[in-house]
């Protein structure tokens, strides 16, 4: 049969259909290497870019947040810790229904009307991918039911975490501040500084306080753990992992127990207090009262415990210690004194007399003093002990307003201190230029009266003061506050940091003059002198000054009568205090808000203080009564 | 005594038999055994699988190959209508499986109808030409046209685009190797540019989308776009030596899909990288080059025509399922040949080589 057809084929036939073959083989060779041409476009050229691709899709980064640095106070007491603990969370952008979401899971685990507050807030600072709590501290019992049912709630998760806890809640909330979730506004100080990838896992970062000054030491550095991936983003294995380093841990200067003390001292006054070592400038204990618990901020407060706080008129979140500014009154007559004998306006026998009051020449106003019938013959070791106002008057018309502004400015005034805490502001030490750049207007010689006794124009931090009093009480010489002692490093390499003092200004006194001054604020707390109450039977040698910072004017011919005048109203107590006074270890500040006089608040609060600093007592608690004794004023 | 007879009987078994393609053929078959090894993940149940498949397949390819060419033709017309009917039952009976409704249950077994057809529309269409040869005119043309557009039509409903192209490809190879005129070819590619809006219009969403997808598969990275991404990054970062044996990322931690089957060539890609695909590409050509050099010498015009065919549409796989791999081509349901995990196409595919076998060897028969 073959052989047959194989005949009636024409020649012509065949050649025919074997040139359409050769077509076809062109074709296939044409397109075989048309995807050879693909291939070494796909694995020669772009080849590095695909590998780029597959080892993405393989390599997953995992950030492994590192623990954050622990603080303690200078005698190890733990301020600022760390815990271990269990969140629910959810990721808004997976939840369609979150009310209802929340209303199911609080069948499971307890949610209050304070945790769904919290985490409504919550969602309207937060992104939305990230994930919130709605619970934290989970008890075993919640974890483990929870764990059973997850599944069944897409965009919840358990989740392990450290948390930060403050132990000693109020005590410590103004210098140690809080960390709280980071927000878009940290987000970009991140970005700017460059810390994006040392963020990658962290959720919350400082945000005042020494959690915010040293967070750059707390927070240490993010671990990363390249794991490879499937798919389905199941971790197959760890390719390679970096620990991370521990945040550093902080060793403060400050004395907790100090710190106690004083809280327990204040009783239910407002105010703040600051001591410092003089010889260092380390800060011994850092109050403003009233405090607030920072461990409501952590994971964002709820509303009712905001408005609590933001509306109170005791104003719990003002750092008064750091940015209060007040008025020194007569604290500052010491320094003024200091001025006077610098500038041999004064001479430490010169003497004036007192009739009750100031006029400047060609003037009738008068400056009256806080002794209506006056001191008598005054001079200047009398003036800081009975603290006459008069005295000053003219020390400081005599001396005029530049010469008082560039001494003062010598211990710190209208500066900031530089300590280690951000916010501080700095006071106000009042000058010509000063006023022309603010009001506008010239400077009067009534205006240099009343700056000085501390009045006027004239603003300090309790900080500021403390800072001074410690520069007085250490011969002159003016150390940067300091709240942090040590900072340990955790990684291997770098040994740890101890804060050295920082000299900031050695001011030019003569010893003669010192020690003039300096006897003069111990005969204050002696008999005679205005703190003789508080100073009554100390074992050791107190120096000290009071002082009153007015909160209301007072019209002329008309006399500040404490009682008719509303509790918030009365004017602010001042002591400022070294001890023991021969070679001074703490210096500090007590400011009473609406205290009245310096002598019957102020004082006896520094007195607690320095008997438990000096001799270890402890005080009773003390209730805001008027305290006994006569009150001499100021 | 003995020995000879066992010789003789050896040789009437491998007589039909063409050892050049059967070598080829083995090339490729022992390729798929070791690529679908490390694609499956190690798993040898996969691999004995295939040899299985395998295995059937080449006593269908012995026995195709043995089967006198007067018998072949006469199943020509039997097949053709069995599986036309098949297909005419899958649309009215047939099981919807992932939208489509491409099987058909017969009872005892389930099967794909349009499979046969790879085989019975060249091999009916070759028998046409076969019939008319003396005076062929252009109303033999249209008439085999029709032949190959009812199983097609029929096809494109279930939908199935990737066979039905394939089929269309084998069947228009018969109809240019059986010397249809440029002149219709080009009245043909007119019309058909003409008529693909409304082509366009009667594809399937998803269909269409294959098509938009490889314009711009990262416009759906993670929907449709995904097979084609994935794929060409593994192809790609396999390189010019590949990431050896068993490394392949993409595919061992599960990014590739389908990898044993349609998706087996970038797994393949990957791990041998340019070097290997160049020789994938050698084996191919070996094989193709071989079928051609049949369909040469093949003696009668219908065994030209179904030799021509069988290669060409042999070729038109392994190019469609590499360029869609590559992303140079949709993503159509075609396989790897001779590679791919499968029975189905794995049977089709040896005995299209079966009959090749056959027209090669019993012609020299008649001739020597």
């Amino acid at each position: 049969m073959n052989h047959r057809v194989e005949l009636k084929d024409s020649q012509r036939e065949i050649h025919h259909f074997r040139l359409r073959l050769m077509l076809c083989v062109s074709i296939v060779l044409l397109m075989f290497f048309l995807l050879l041409v693909r291939f070494v476009y796909l694995q020669v050229i772009k080849h590095s870019h695909y590998e780029t691709l597959a080892e993405n899709n393989r390599i997953s980064i995992v950030p492994i947040v590192p623990s954050r640095g622990v603080i303690r106070d200078r005698n190890g007491e733990v301020l600022a810790r760390n815990y271990s603990g269990y969140t629910l969370e959810i990721t808004p952008s997976k939840v369609n229904d979150m009310e209802g979401l929340i209303n199911q899971l609080a069948l499971l685990v307890d949610i209050s009307n304070k945790d769904r507050k919290r985490f409504k807030k919550l969602l309207t600072e937060s992104r939305n991918f990230n994930s919130l709590p709605i619970r934290n501290r989970l008890t075993d019992v919640e974890v483990a039911r929870m764990a059973a049912q997850v599944f069944r709630f897409p965009g919840v998760e358990i989740k392990a975490r450290l948390f930060r806890e403050y132990p000693h809640r109020e005590l410590t909330s103004h210098f140690i501040g809080y960390i709280s979730r980071i927000n878009d506004e940290d987000l970009k100080i991140i970005e700017e500084s460059n810390e994006n990838s040392n963020y990658l896992g962290t959720d919350y970062i400082g945000k005042i306080g020494i959690e915010q000054s040293y967070e750059k030491e707390l927070h240490g550095i993010t671990g990363i753990q390249r794991v490879e991936v499937d798919s389905a983003g199941r971790e197959v294995r760890t390719v390679s992992s970096t620990a991370p380093i521990s945040g550093n841990d902080l060793t403060l200067t400050l004395d907790v127990k100090l710190q106690s003390v004083t809280e327990q001292a204040f009783g239910d006054y407002r105010g703040a207090m600051v001591a410092i070592d003089p010889s260092n400038g380390e800060v011994l204990a850092f109050v403003s009262k009233p405090g607030y618990d920072p461990n409501l901020f952590i994971d964002g407060i709820d509303e009712q415990s905001w408005n609590e706080l933001s509306n109170s008129l005791d104003v719990p979140l003002n750092n008064r210690a750091l940015r209060g500014q007040y008025p020194p009154g007569s604290t500052i007559k010491p320094f003024m004194a200091l001025a006077g004998l610098t500038y041999n306006t004064r001479t430490p026998t010169k003497t004036i007399s007192d009739p009750g009051f100031f006029t400047l020449p060609g003037n009738r106003h008068r400056y009256r003093d806080w002794k209506q019938d006056g001191h008598g013959i005054v001079d200047l070791f009398k003036s800081i002990v009975i603290s006459c106002d008069t005295y000053y008057y003219g020390l400081a018309t005599e001396m005029g307003i530049g010469n008082i502004a560039s001494f003062l400015s010598q211990f710190g005034f209208g500066k900031q201190t530089g300590i280690d805490l951000e916010g501080e502001v700095s006071g106000l030490l009042p000058s010509e230029e000063w006023k022309q750049r603010r009001y506008q207007q010239i400077w009067y010689p009534g205006d240099t009266v009343s700056v000085g006794i501390g009045q006027g124009y004239s603003l300090v931090t309790p900080l500021q003061l403390a800072a001074a009093t410690a520069a007085l009480a250490n011969n002159g010489i003016l150390h940067r506050p300091h709240l942090v002692k040590k900072i340990e490093r955790n990684s291997n390499n770098a040994a740890s940091a101890t804060t050295a003092p920082q000299a900031v200004q050695q001011i030019n006194l003569k010893a003669e003059h010192l020690d003039l001054v300096k006897r003069a604020m111990i005969a204050v707390t002696k008999p005679g002198g205005t703190a003789a109450w508080a100073g009554n039977g100390v074992p050791y040698v107190m120096a000290g000054k009071t002082g009153t910072a007015q909160v209301i004017n007072i019209k002329q011919g008309e006399k500040y009568d404490a009682q008719k005048v509303d509790e918030r109203h009365r004017d602010h107590a001042w002591f400022i205090a070294f001890a023991p006074a021969e070679q001074p270890k703490i210096a500090l500040v007590v400011l009473v808000e609406n205290g009245g006089h310096g002598s019957s608040t102020a004082a006896p609060i520094a007195r607690k203080v320095l008997d438990y600093f000096m001799l270890g007592k402890v005080p009773k608690p003390l209730v805001k009564t008027k305290m006994g004794g006569d009150v001499e004023g100021d | 005594m003995l020995k000879g007879t066992k010789h003789r009987l050896w040789e009437r078994f491998i007589v039909h038999l063409d050892p050049v393609l059967l070598t080829a053929l083995g090339l490729l078959m022992c390729t798929s055994l070791v690529v679908l090894y490390s694609a499956s993940g190690g798993n040898w149940s996969r691999v004995l699988g295939q040899s299985v498949n395998i295995l059937i397949a080449l006593v269908a390819l012995w026995a195709m190959a043995n089967l006198p060419l007067h018998y072949l033709m006469r199943t020509a017309v039997p097949m053709y209508v069995i599986g036309v009917s098949l297909l005419i039952g899958v649309a009215l009976f047939g099981e919807i499986n992932n939208g489509a409704r491409r099987w058909l249950n017969l009872g005892i077994i389930t099967i794909q109808p349009s499979e046969i057809m790879k085989i019975a529309v060249p091999l009916m269409m070759a028998w046409y030409f076969e019939k008319y040869e003396a005076q062929l005119r252009l109303r033999n043309y249209i008439v085999a046209a029709l032949l190959l557009l009812l199983p097609v039509g029929l096809i494109l409903r279930q939908p199935d685009l990737g066979t039905a192209t394939l089929i269309t490809a084998s069947g228009f190879f018969v109809l240019f190797l059986a010397g249809l005129s440029w002149r219709v070819m080009l009245a043909l590619v007119v019309a058909a540019a003409a008529s693909a809006p409304f082509l366009w219009h009667s594809l399937h969403d998803y269909q269409r989308l294959r098509i938009l997808m490889l314009l711009d598969p990262s416009q759906d990275a993670l929907g449709k776009g995904y097979h084609t991404i994935q794929a060409t990054i593994a192809v790609g970062s396999g390189g010019i030596l590949g990431k050896g044996y068993l490394n392949g990322t993409q595919s061992h931690l599960d990014f590739l899909p389908e990898r044993t089957t349609d998706f087996i060539f970038a797994v393949f890609s990957e791990e041998f990288g340019l070097l290997g695909n160049i020789i994938l590409l050698g084996f191919y050509l070996f094989v193709i080059v071989r079928g051609f050099m049949i369909t040469a010498n093949a003696s009668t015009y219908f065994t030209r025509l179904m030799a021509g065919s069988i290669t060409l549409t042999f070729f038109t796989y392994a190019f469609v399922n590499m360029g869609m791999v590559s992303g140079i081509l949709p993503v159509v349901g075609v396989p790897l040949p001779l590679i791919s995990y499968g029975g189905t196409s794995m049977v089709t595919l040896l005995l299209g080589f079966g009959m090749l076998m056959s027209i090669h060897t019993h012609k020299k028969l008649v001739q020597t």
